[in-house]
């Protein structure tokens, strides 16, 4: 069995959006990620997977429930500790034009972690530039503005940034919606080999399915705050459980016309998260709903082994 | 000549800049059969926004202007027709469904007036008629409950909800072409799919044709019966969906399908992207623009654009691999280079 890098037990994190109504992003997600592995976080907009990396990343505190990384709280971290945590856990952002200071050249950029951990005595220019070339971009590219890169170029300034201070685990939220398709696996391609090379541990999270699966070891799927689903990504595919991850992969258009497949359409739309459904909550718009559904919130368990899933179906 | 009801032949637009004039769309030709559904792909730059928004008469000039070709629809020619004659086909018979819902629609209005405004200039009725023409078309597009939603506003619908009403209101004045500018973007993928079968329900129902410009070759497999791909302002291959598919021709469709990584295979492959990038169209190449991606690229690509070569009914590409001169592609890879 693996070694687990990062335990996220019972997780929550709760926002108070005033009229004492309490908006529940995560509500209590309980899951490990193992050393050297990707794992895959799917969902629809609203359903908490961004806040639940911010919250990893101690972008926000938590509400409850605690974030183990290599074995320590990482909410409770102090001093010494919190600054390795902030070494040790990077990020890499969705819009490559909004995660870059247009004001600083890609040098400063990409030394500002260096700086800020004091690893940049002596060779910070050498370092930049090596670390340039490792994402694919040249070392005259240092004293540039970010306005001068394509997006693909600014990822990788992004991309670059993060490994810096070589992190252990990167959380990468959305780091390749922005992208055009042909551009997106050049991306793709540089994130799988840094792996490889560095023993990385990723956190992917992204809408687009077909690519977590291209890149995730596991996957787990999110709906309005709660973990629904958590497998091995080719098992996921093969035999999801959950009538929502059977519904959101039936729903990706294949780009192959010659597959024709029953679809299941959902009805309705995605309910608010500041006025979630009692019980399980994917039961309004869920085809398999029950009486059970609406009273009872389902328990997250192992269906199969090492596939995980809160559904009353399989209890 | 066959009787099309979308023609675009040769179309020019630049736009001007500060940096200069961008060429935006360099001679593109192609058309839209009575009720069939064309997909123009392609990625963010290769000019298939511009391209919709020049049949919609929507270049906004200066900056830009069509600098040459010629669209014909339902055998009228519409460059170069005036404000007041385009109002008779742009929004009657030519409906228009945006990417982004929550700016598309007017939020200080209500959905119903919003979506009969058009329909109102159009046609003599009372707002009793007017009225029911709009819960009509909310019934249509598959909006629940229209009595009540006729009279709210955009923030009180979700995201799906508001495109539904963004294609009423294309779909009001009984248009013959829909023109879809990635309606399904900013959209979830179960939304998506909604919305999908919504347009080929619509379009069954009502005979309508469709030109859905996407990025997504997914979205195109799904819902058109043909595509154009284009890249670079230019059109490089276009074809019968099946066809385009099934037996790509030009380099940068078959870069496109590679780069996708396959939702259905059982083992890790690596994915194959296209290295660099497209090229600037202040200054375009006077060959074939893939021609620096190219992993074929041959003297004479750099020199002069291709002509289209046919395949099988209208599957045409542009490439100077399909030249009766050119080495065969066989070759090509046995000296090294891939497919």
């Amino acid at each position: 069995m693996s070694q687990a890098l990062v335990e996220v037990k019972n997780l929550k994190k709760h926002f108070e959006i005033g009229n004492g109504v309490t908006l529940k992003a995560v509500d209590g997600v309980t899951f490990t990620i193992n050393r050297g592995e990707t794992l895959g976080l799917v969902g629809e907009s609203g359903c908490g997977k961004s806040t639940l990396g911010r919250t990893m990343i101690r972008l926000y505190e938590n509400t409850d429930g605690e974030v183990l990384f290599k074995s320590k709280n990482a909410h409770r971290l102090k001093g010494k500790d919190a600054e390795q945590f902030h070494r040790d856990v990077q990020m890499i952002f969705q819009d490559p034009q909004a995660s870059l200071n247009p004001r600083m050249t890609v040098m400063d950029i990409i030394a500002e972690g260096l700086d800020i951990h004091g690893l940049s005595r002596g060779a910070r220019a050498d370092r930049v530039k090596e670390l340039l070339e490792l994402v694919g971009l040249s070392k005259e590219h240092a004293n540039r503005f970010p306005h001068e890169f394509s997006g693909g170029q600014r990822q990788r300034i992004g991309i670059a940034r993060a490994l810096a201070v070589e992190p252990e685990f990167i959380i990468a939220d959305e780091p390749i919606s922005a992208l055009d398709v042909s551009i997106q696996a050049q991306v793709v391609n540089l994130l799988e080999d840094l792996q490889q090379d560095r023993g990385l541990t990723y956190l992917f999270i992204a809408h687009d399915l077909s690519m977590v699966k291209h890149i995730s070891t596991r996957i787990g799927v999110m709906y309005l705050g709660k973990m629904v689903e958590m497998a091995n990504s080719f098992e996921l595919y093969a035999k999801p459980l959950h009538p929502y991850t059977q519904a959101l992969l039936s729903s990706i258009p294949i780009p192959d016309p010659t597959i024709k497949r029953e679809r299941i359409i959902l009805q309705g739309d995605l309910p608010s998260p500041a006025n979630a459904p009692s019980g399980c909550v994917f039961r309004t718009r869920c085809p398999k709903a029950m009486e059970q559904c609406a009273a009872q919130v389902p328990e997250w368990q192992e269906a199969a082994p090492n596939h995980w899933v809160a559904c009353h179906l399989y209890q | 000549m066959a009787d099309h009801l979308l023609q675009v032949e040769n179309l020019r637009v630049h736009f001007k800049t500060y940096g200069g004039e961008v060429q935006a769309v360099r001679g593109v030709t192609f058309h839209v059969d009575r009720g069939e559904t064309l997909a123009v792909v392609g990625e963010s730059g290769c000019g298939k926004s511009v391209t919709a928004q020049a049949i919609m008469g929507l270049i906004p000039n200066p900056p830009g202007r069509i600098v040459d070709g010629q669209i014909r629809f339902d055998r009228k020619v519409i460059t170069g027709m005036s404000k007041k004659e385009l109002l008779s086909v742009r929004g009657a018979e030519i409906g228009m469904v945006f990417q982004d819902p929550m700016t598309a629609l007017n939020p200080t209005m209500k959905v119903g007036a919003q979506i009969v405004e058009g329909f109102v200039r159009t046609h003599q009725v009372s707002k009793e008629e007017a009225r029911k023409k709009a819960m009509e078309m909310l019934r249509l597009v598959g909006i629940p409950d229209p009595e009540k939603r006729v009279d709210q506003y955009p923030h009180e619908f979700s995201g799906g909800m508001r495109q539904r009403v963004v294609i009423a209101i294309a779909l009001a004045n009984n248009p013959k072409l829909v023109i879809a500018d990635e309606p399904t973007t900013a959209l979830d993928v179960t939304i998506q799919a909604q919305i999908l079968d919504l347009l080929r329900e619509l379009q069954e129902q009502q005979q309508l044709s469709i030109v859905m410009i996407t990025h997504d070759l997914g979205v195109v497999a799904e819902i058109a019966h043909r595509a154009v791909v284009m890249y670079a302002g230019i059109v490089v291959e276009t074809g019968k969906v099946e066809d385009i598919f099934a037996n790509p021709k030009h380099p940068y469709t078959w870069g496109l399908m590679r780069s996708l990584p396959r939702i259905d295979g059982v083992e890790k492959e690596r994915l194959v992207p296209i290295e660099g990038t497209p090229p600037d169209l202040f200054h375009p190449p006077k060959g074939c623009p893939f021609a620096p991606r190219c992993q074929f690229a041959m003297e004479i690509c750099e020199q002069q654009m291709p002509d289209a070569s046919t395949f099988t009914e209208g599957h045409q590409a542009a490439c100077w691999l399909h030249d009766p001169r050119a080495p065969k592609l066989e070759e090509l890879v046995a000296a090294g280079r891939q497919t």
